[in-house]
């Protein structure tokens, strides 16, 4: 095996490992403040791939607005439901929520299946973007360089942003105790309605980063989010760093499987899961509530 | 928790009850007179399926989100050894259980480590890795799929090539199932993992490993999971990489939330109207998945209890 091949697929590795990590953050700022295990993520990132790609074939809108319009349209659409649907099922009991963002997963899966049939369309790389660079040691595609470096980028600003400035504590204010934060005179279901539409962007941002590199297809969600519950199974859904590092970790384990044992990569992050289970059930950041 | 205690007592009317049956099983034979067999029998594994599943979903509380794997794994085996092995009829509905069972005992014993919603997530994600699995291994066809499965003769006389032959087996194999399902539900050791599903902390205090029932509830829902998807399989004489696929896992706890899992037959009318649904939709050219989900999406919202669930709320019964 030659060393280009193996940094490529390390570069491969670490790109499924940031879209893992966009997904699973988006996952854990929405079960830290709704509590529920969005399902719908899945379908929230096709939504951002088929947004951007409207955008670009309806409307002419081309690769870098639709790289800020296109989570904002998702954000929308995400808080239409939180606001007609999803905020009937908060409350201590975390199941309905489950079944019900599965639900909604069926249904925008089965509606985009409807429409646009289930064949896959190209998505232009931007012309910025196109080639490479070549270092003397590795040729480097610019796209996936910048795939790369675009989502290690947002997770990091949302952890800052949650960790470290007022608005973030203000945020997990109302996570750990909303009627102490009500009583402050915040106003917590604006700011949970917020997180969750910060969440859902995430996966929309992931889904225009995806575009290019993959094809629109209005399945791509589903397969990504069972991988992704699995990512979130190994790290536990309460660390938001946690979350980041076990992503890109588990996309380098799957990156260096490709090279290793190109059979069983797409279920080497499975049997990550089983053998965490075994020896540390409540994963590598969580807590057994 | 009223509903749960009807059926976990005697029902306060057995009389009720035993119409009920009587009328369920006079509908059972007279069936195949007025609708295509072959619909029936497709809607009667789906049934099993839905009660197996419920089976877990009931008695522990536990949502599986990776049935198809057994269900799947069952038609892949069973279908195989009918086909390459020519085992007949009752061996390969057993080698596809037994599938199940085996598949259950190893799935169990992970994800019961975790409850609630990382349970649901470790199932699916084990389902999926069967998914890939499958798709993997030569024996499968991968997006073929395994066709061509022979019925051959049940009991050894009985030839099933004839499509109401083939209803009646597989009404009686459901009715196996059920009664299955009944006996564990009402015996102490549905009482026991109903006991840990109520309060988990006290149970272990009364020295039960917690652990061991909720694996051996579910690989016997596991089991059954198998049995109906082998009968499927030799009954359609076929198995494809969708009966191990995610969406037969929701297609299967939609049914099962559909109809009730707090209730035993819930289930049943459940399956019956997502197969009907389904059937429905695929003439009018209408998304089924669509349509599937936002039933589903309404039912969380508004009938959590499922249709029987309701129903049974609505008539006390």
């Amino acid at each position: 095996m030659s060393r280009d091949e193996f940094l490529g697929q390390l570069l491969v590795g670490l790109i499924n490992g940031s879209f893992y990590a966009l997904l699973s953050l988006g996952l854990s700022i929405i079960f830290g403040l709704l509590g529920i295990v969005n399902v719908a993520q899945g379908a929230f990132y096709m939504a951002g791939a088929f947004f951007s790609w409207m955008m670009l074939q309806w409307l002419g809108i081309g690769y870098w607005p639709a790289l800020i319009l296109a989570p904002l349209a998702v954000a929308a659409f995400g808080v239409v439901l939180e606001k007609t649907m999803i905020f009937r099922v908060y409350g201590p009991d975390h199941m309905p929520g489950l079944l019900l963002t599965l639900g909604l997963l069926m249904a925008i899966q089965g509606m985009f299946v409807y429409i646009f049939g289930a064949n896959a369309r190209p998505y232009p790389v931007p012309a910025e973007l196109r080639g490479g660079w070549d270092l003397d040691f590795v040729f480097l595609p610019k796209y996936r360089v910048w795939t790369v470096f675009a989502s290690v980028t947002v997770c990091f600003t949302t952890w800052f942003i949650i960790e470290k400035t007022s608005l973030g504590r203000t945020l997990r204010a109302a996570n750990e105790n909303p009627v102490l934060t009500r009583s402050f005179g915040i106003n917590v279901p604006a700011l949970i309605t917020m997180g969750f539409a910060l969440g859902v962007a995430l996966a929309g941002f992931a889904g225009v980063l995806a575009a290019p590199l993959y094809t629109v297809s209005p399945l791509m969600g589903v397969d990504l989010i069972i991988i992704v519950f699995a990512v979130v199974v190994v790290g536990g859904l309460g660390s938001i760093f946690g979350a980041i590092i076990t992503s890109l970790g588990l996309g380098v384990i799957e990156g260096f499987a490709k090279v290793f044992y190109p059979q069983g990569s797409n279920m080497v992050i499975f049997i990550v899961m089983i053998i965490v289970l075994l020896i540390k059930p409540a994963g590598l950041f969580g807590s057994e509530k | 928790m009223a509903v749960v205690d009807h059926v976990t007592t005697p029902s306060t009317r057995p009389t009720v009850n035993l119409v009920l049956s009587g009328i369920g099983l006079v509908l059972l034979v007279a069936a195949p007179f007025v609708i295509y067999p072959l619909f029936l029998v497709k809607m009667l594994c789906f049934c099993l399926f839905a009660c197996a599943f419920n089976l877990l979903a009931h008695t522990t509380g536990l949502l599986s989100f990776g049935h198809a794997a057994f269900f799947g794994s069952a038609a892949y085996t069973a279908g195989y050894a009918a086909k390459a092995w020519g085992v007949p009829f009752e061996a390969a509905i057993l080698i596809g259980t037994a599938t199940g069972l085996g598949m259950g005992v190893a799935m169990g014993f992970i994800s019961v480590r975790r409850h609630g919603l990382y349970f649901a997530m470790i199932t699916l994600a084990l389902a999926q890795m069967v998914y890939f699995l499958a798709f993997q291994l030569p024996f499968t066809h991968a997006d073929d799929g395994l066709s061509g499965i022979p019925r051959g003769r049940a009991l050894g006389f009985i030839d099933l090539n004839s499509d109401v032959m083939m209803y009646y087996a597989t009404a009686v194999i459901f009715l196996i199932g059920y009664a299955i399902i009944y006996r564990v539900i009402h015996s102490p050791f549905g009482r026991i993992l109903r006991a840990i599903r109520d309060n988990q902390p006290r149970a272990i205090s009364l020295g039960y490993n917690v652990d061991t029932y909720k694996i051996a509830a579910f690989s016997l829902s596991a089991a059954l999971s198998g049995l109906a998807g082998a009968t499927k399989a030799i009954a359609l004489h076929l198995a494809t990489v969708y009966d191990v696929h995610w969406g037969m896992s929701g297609n299967v706890l939609v049914m099962a939330m559909l109809g009730g899992t707090e209730t035993l037959f819930g289930p049943v009318v459940g399956a019956i109207l997502v197969t009907v649904l389904d059937d429905y939709l695929a003439e009018s050219g209408l998304p089924v998945p669509a349509v599937v989900g936002t039933t589903f999406v309404l039912c969380i919202l508004l009938f959590r209890q499922g249709i029987v669930g309701e129903l049974k709320k609505l008539f006390k019964l």
